[in-house]
């Protein structure tokens, strides 16, 4: 927890509310985030099914980078997801997230590893039903240990910074897809996470709300330097990101540059 | 632990029927126990009660058949064969009235009266049409006194009556064998007809007594017929002409005066007349009261209690069995909030911990519950027997205790199950 940075509310534009100008995103120089090498996964190692899923993968995610990793569907990039958000240990390959050996870990550490430095956001929000979004909200709180009354105000800021601090009281079934995926963005930067790891988080969503949940990702990015993975097969999508990857067939076949979009709407 | 008490609690409510369904066996089982101990506790308080009220000082004399010391002994297969000799006490065998003169004599301070009883058994009495049903029995004429009989009108049986017919009843013998047109005042003097032993003899009415429903003696007589039945004492001498019986007795009460020590005056009680019996070779006297009465009365119950505990043990079983397949419903249809908890960073203790809590509140409830349920019953059940209802407060904390141990012992497979879930296949789950 010590490397945490709360949040201060106040700064920056509303609805963007708590916080912090950081460093500008580097691509050099500064330890990187995310550091793969020669990830490769295989299902039924050893048996006639076997699969290889990924053929050996190596990125690099710098502080402050945003990097979409583009691909069909069967590309693998569900699976690198999983590797990237320490659900799934890869069959080959290291893997080390925020300066931590993540595949040495033991299973009740990389819990600790996905509840302290990745906050997830999903394609289908997978809030918890009969909970308050507040609750939603302070579940990572929770399993870090926090304290109710600190788990509690936080949880207030950041339905504040996405703007759902009058939904607060309501469950996730009183709330329509835009209003559901900014609570669950709001979960995701409970425990002030390194990287944001969304899997295509405007799947569900019309055009109109997606851009509000694009916009405030990219206003995480620039304004708090949040480091953001977003993975979608969506190319459109990826343009908008600064840096781009593309997954083919389990290995990462082109990396670009993207169109700089303004942040906020 | 809080915010799973809370989650769990939002979870059941969410799906009441199914978890009050899930509760049943656990209520059952919990109130089932809980009822049988409420009956038992409230039966053995107000019996000990009611035998402190009229007789802890009681001491029941009786003769009883030595344990032959003629027992067989089998050399050739090895096995002691106990030879039994059904036979009825002879003459020479009973309690005397000598004995009772001498025993009198020797524990006058201690003795507050010594009730002699025959008894008849069932009697009809009639009066033309009309007629009564009676419990006959000769007494003599310290009876009365010593039972607390209350009298409304004449007097009661004296010993010096001898062997003349004369009866002491009932006022709800009145009422039933002349209809109510006596006082008991004008009644005292009438004739009735006594059909008793198998044979009808003529009675006079001597003494007329307030019958109190809700004595004990009385009710173990009505409680099975619907017409009363009420005790109708005559002269000893005479009953015992009647049963054609010998002068002894097989058993007499003694009422040991007020601030005696039972204990001791039981076991000195017995001495003396068993002192009569060291040359007789089959029977000896023994000397009971109430209390070891009780006592057996105590250990029956506790073996029905250990019986209906058995049977609830059995249903608490099909419960517990019950709650750990409805958790097993629960956490396959939660299965993808499980992957969510895990993704958020939930180790897999606090997985197992939060269902293991589900499955101890839906037992805490059940149990709850059931206690409730059993003390309705236990209440109900001893209110019929007619005695305050006595609720046992570690009872109810063990089916407490052992109400959460079934969820915990029971819920733990499901949680276990659900805490080593992958997080990838929960996630993906539809």
């Amino acid at each position: 927890m010590a490397e945490q940075n709360s949040l201060r509310p106040g700064q920056g534009a509303v609805p963007a509310g708590p916080v912090t100008s950081q460093t500008a995103p580097q691509t050099a120089g500064a330890r990187p985030i995310i550091e793969m090498r020669g990830i490769v996964k295989r299902y039924y190692e050893g048996k006639p099914n076997e699969l290889e899923i990924l053929h050996g993968i190596d990125l690099t995610v710098y502080p402050g980078d945003f990097v979409a990793i583009v691909g069909e569907s069967g590309s693998g990039k569900s699976t690198l997801m999983n590797i990237i958000g320490a659900l799934d240990r890869p069959t080959l390959g290291s893997y080390s997230l925020d300066g931590l050996d993540v595949l040495r870990q033991k299973d009740a550490r990389m819990s600790e590893v996905r509840n302290r430095k990745i906050g997830f956001v999903f394609q289908n929000f997978n809030l918890i039903g009969r909970t308050s979004a507040q609750k939603n909200v302070e579940l990572p709180m929770l399993y870090a240990g926090l304290a109710p009354r600190k788990r509690a105000a936080r949880a207030a800021q950041l339905l504040e910074m996405v703007g759902m601090a009058d939904r607060a009281r309501h469950q996730p079934n009183e709330l329509s897809g835009g209003q559901k995926q900014r609570v669950a963005i709001a979960r995701a930067m409970a425990n002030d996470p390194a990287i944001l790891l969304a899997d295509e988080p405007t799947g569900a969503l019309d055009s109109a709300t997606s851009r509000t949940v694009m916009d405030i990702f990219h206003r995480l990015n620039r304004q708090a330097g949040k480091t953001v993975v977003l993975i979608t097969h969506s190319q459109k999508l990826a343009e908008e990101c600064p840096r781009i990857l593309t997954l083919l067939d389990g290995r990462i076949v082109d990396e670009r540059r993207g169109r700089e979009v303004r942040g906020d709407a | 632990m809080l915010e799973n008490i809370r989650l769990a609690l939002s979870g059941l409510l969410s799906n009441k029927m199914r978890a009050l369904l899930t509760m049943l066996g656990i209520i059952i089982g919990i109130g089932s126990v809980i009822a049988i101990v409420t009956v038992g506790n409230s039966l053995t308080a107000s019996v000990s009660d009611s035998m402190s009220g009229l007789g802890a000082n009681n001491v029941t004399v009786s003769i009883t058949q030595k344990s032959t010391d003629a027992d067989a002994y089998d050399g050739q297969n090895g096995v002691r064969v106990r030879m039994f000799e059904p036979t009825a006490p002879a003459e020479e065998d009973l309690l005397t009235d000598e004995m009772i003169a001498e025993y009198r004599a020797a524990f006058g301070g201690q003795v507050a009266a010594i009730e002699l009883t025959e008894a008849l058994g069932r009697g009809s009495a009639s009066n033309g049409a009309l007629s009564a049903s009676v419990q006959a029995m000769g007494v003599n004429g310290e009876y009365g006194a010593a039972e607390g009989i209350e009298l409304l009108a004449g007097r009661f049986v004296q010993d010096a009556d001898g062997e003349r017919q004369l009866a002491v009843v009932s006022d709800a013998f009145l009422q039933d064998a002349f209809g109510g047109a006596l006082t008991p005042q004008s009644a005292v003097g009438q004739r009735f007809a006594l059909a008793v032993n198998g044979r009808l003899l003529t009675f006079y009415i001597l003494g007329v007594y307030r019958y109190e429903e809700e004595d004990t003696g009385a009710i173990s007589l009505t409680a099975f017929s619907d017409e009363t039945v009420t005790p109708l004492y005559l002269p000893l001498a005479a009953a015992k002409k009647i049963a054609g019986a010998a002068a002894g007795y097989q058993s007499f009460t003694v009422v040991g005066s007020a601030g005696a020590d039972t204990q001791q005056f039981l076991s000195d009680t017995e001495q003396f007349f068993a002192s009569y019996y060291t040359r007789n070779p089959s029977y000896t006297a023994a000397a009971g009261s109430l209390s070891s009465l009780l006592e057996t009365m105590t250990g029956m119950l506790g073996t029905v209690s250990l019986a209906v505990s058995a049977i609830a043990g059995i249903s608490l079983l099909v419960g517990g069995i019950g709650v750990m397949n409805i958790m097993l419903v629960s956490i396959t249809e939660r299965t993808r909030e499980i992957g969510v908890r895990k993704a958020l960073g939930a180790k897999n203790s606090a997985i197992r911990v939060q269902f293991i809590v589900e499955a101890m509140l839906i037992c805490l409830i059940g149990g709850i519950l059931g206690i409730l349920v059993g003390l309705g019953l236990g209440s109900l059940g001893a209110g019929l027997m007619g005695t305050p209802a006595k609720v046992s407060l570690s009872t109810i904390l063990l089916a407490v205790g052992f109400s959460m141990g079934i969820g915990v012992f029971f819920g733990y497979y499901p949680a276990n199950k659900a805490a080593k879930m992958d997080p990838i296949e929960a996630l993906r789950y539809e």
